[in-house]
């Protein structure tokens, strides 16, 4: 075994600026799906049927078919369907965050049941209109709770980020594959991209965990 | 002036307040009680329609809140609520619970809703607990806290529903005592309780409610040393 990480450090430079690539895909995915599977989780909850199967079949959907499908259909066959040539990265947010508001809205769904229903009285009593309520009231205490799962999604969120190189996007892993197809070195840059990934992921779980205790602050 | 036309409400088939009418007069102190299962609570939360009637009327100042084109929400600013576990926002803290309704709803500007805040938390002897969250506080202070809460939006109808319930025994009487001293401003209040002896000292007339029905209306006097149906004299021999 002969490792020459040597031939491979005039790239580096090209394989690290995929980590502001997949980090703004990621942030962007994280907050675009987090925000529609709020949505999602109030049609869940509402006493609207048609709404409530709706948000339930949306859910199966992106449940029940592979990411990497969902991303292939909405990169390669929007141009076809509605003639709009979509780029890469807008073919990748545009999938990601439809598929982690499916996942996202169970978690914030069963967040929202979990927040005393004295809660909603309290504020139902003083006169408060629901879409304060929730924004004020029942959201960031459900939010607190389960900030966890949502830094779970989002980690995953980051790794899954590595599929948007199969259309093209050049974000680490593509960059990483890029560098191997010119120097004729895998194991090198793949290994630079892992420890790059692992890093990010342990300073996104950091992240996390200063805001949970921020967020403790209250008990 | 809250008025109660023969008031039924169910919950699906179960019938828990059956063909109620009774009238609360401005400025009159009522204590609802009976046994636990009477229906007390429910006739308690359809007065700020936390429950929705199931047939009758409920007038409050001559407007009939069951009727559909009433704005609920324009009922709830002038009718405040006390529960049994206080319910307080517990990611606020004091001032901010009781500051976050006159703000969103009424739009008062933050000063004018700290003004009346901090005004009504030295009336329920809690000034220096403004910047502490909720869960700092006991049993008692938290339920004073909650009954400043909803006198923040400065309501002509105060609802208690067992506010002393969840206490432990030696904080009943601090949230007594403030409720006292409420009654004595010339608010209305409603209070279900099992407080027999705030009951008595304090309510104007005492309704007694018994598997869905209204047993006895009848002034606090009266009511304790000769009801006149055998189900209260029952109950108060259990709890005298």
């Amino acid at each position: 075994m002969n490792l020459d990480f040597g031939q491979i450090i005039p790239s580096l430079p090209f394989i690290l600026q995929g980590i502001l690539v997949t980090l703004r895909f990621t942030v962007l995915s994280a907050l675009l799906g987090f925000t529609l599977g709020t949505l999602l989780s109030l049609l869940k909850i509402s006493s609207i049927k048609p709404l409530r199967w709706f948000a339930e079949f949306y859910t199966s959907i992106f449940r029940g078919t592979p990411l990497i499908l969902q991303l292939a259909l909405v990169y390669f066959a929007t141009p076809q369907i509605i003639g709009y040539k979509i780029t890469p990265i807008e073919a990748g947010v545009f999938t990601f965050s439809l598929n982690s508001a499916a996942y996202s809205s169970e978690t914030i769904r069963a967040g929202i049941m979990a927040v005393d229903k004295g809660q909603r009285e309290a504020s139902m009593s003083l006169g408060v209109a629901y879409r304060p309520m929730m924004l004020d009231i029942i959201l960031p205490q459900a939010f607190k709770n389960i900030l966890p799962a949502l830094v779970n999604e989002t980690i995953a969120l980051l790794k899954d980020s590595a599929l948007v190189s199969t259309i093209g996007v050049l974000d680490l892993m593509r960059r990483a594959q890029v560098v191997a197809g010119q120097t004729f070195l895998y194991f090198e840059p793949l290994l630079v991209v892992g420890v790059v990934y692992y890093v990010m992921v342990m300073g996104l779980t950091q992240a996390a965990q200063v805001l949970e205790r921020r967020m403790r602050r209250s008990d | 002036m809250i008025r109660i036309e023969h008031l039924v409400k169910s919950f699906g088939p179960l019938e828990v307040l059956k063909d109620i009418s009774t009238q609360v007069d401005t400025g009159e102190v009522v204590a609802i009680i009976g046994p636990s299962g009477s229906g007390k609570s429910t006739l308690l939360r359809c007065i700020n329609l936390l429950e929705v009637p199931t047939a009758g009327h409920i007038f409050i100042d001559g407007i009939d809140i069951t009727s559909p084109k009433c704005d609920i929400l324009k009922v709830r600013q002038n009718v405040g609520m006390v529960f049994q576990h206080f319910n307080l926002f517990p990611h606020k803290t004091v001032l901010g619970n009781l500051t976050y309704a006159p703000m969103k709803v009424k739009g008062l500007s933050k000063a004018d809703a700290g003004k009346i805040a901090l005004d009504l938390l030295a009336k329920v002897g809690l000034s220096e607990k403004a910047d502490q969250y909720p869960s700092r506080l006991s049993g008692g202070q938290k339920q004073r806290v909650a009954i400043a809460r909803a006198l923040a939006m400065e309501p002509d109808i105060m609802l208690f529903d067992e506010p002393t319930s969840a206490l432990d025994p030696e904080m009943v009487k601090e949230v007594l005592d403030v409720m006292k001293g409420l009654a004595d401003t010339g608010i209305t209040m409603c209070i279900v309780t099992h407080e027999m002896g705030f009951a008595r000292e304090v309510a104007d007339r005492v309704l007694f409610l018994d598997g869905g029905y209204l047993v006895e209306d009848a002034p606090p006097d009266i009511f304790f040393s000769s009801p006149k149906s055998d189900r209260a004299q029952q109950f108060l021999e259990k709890v005298l």
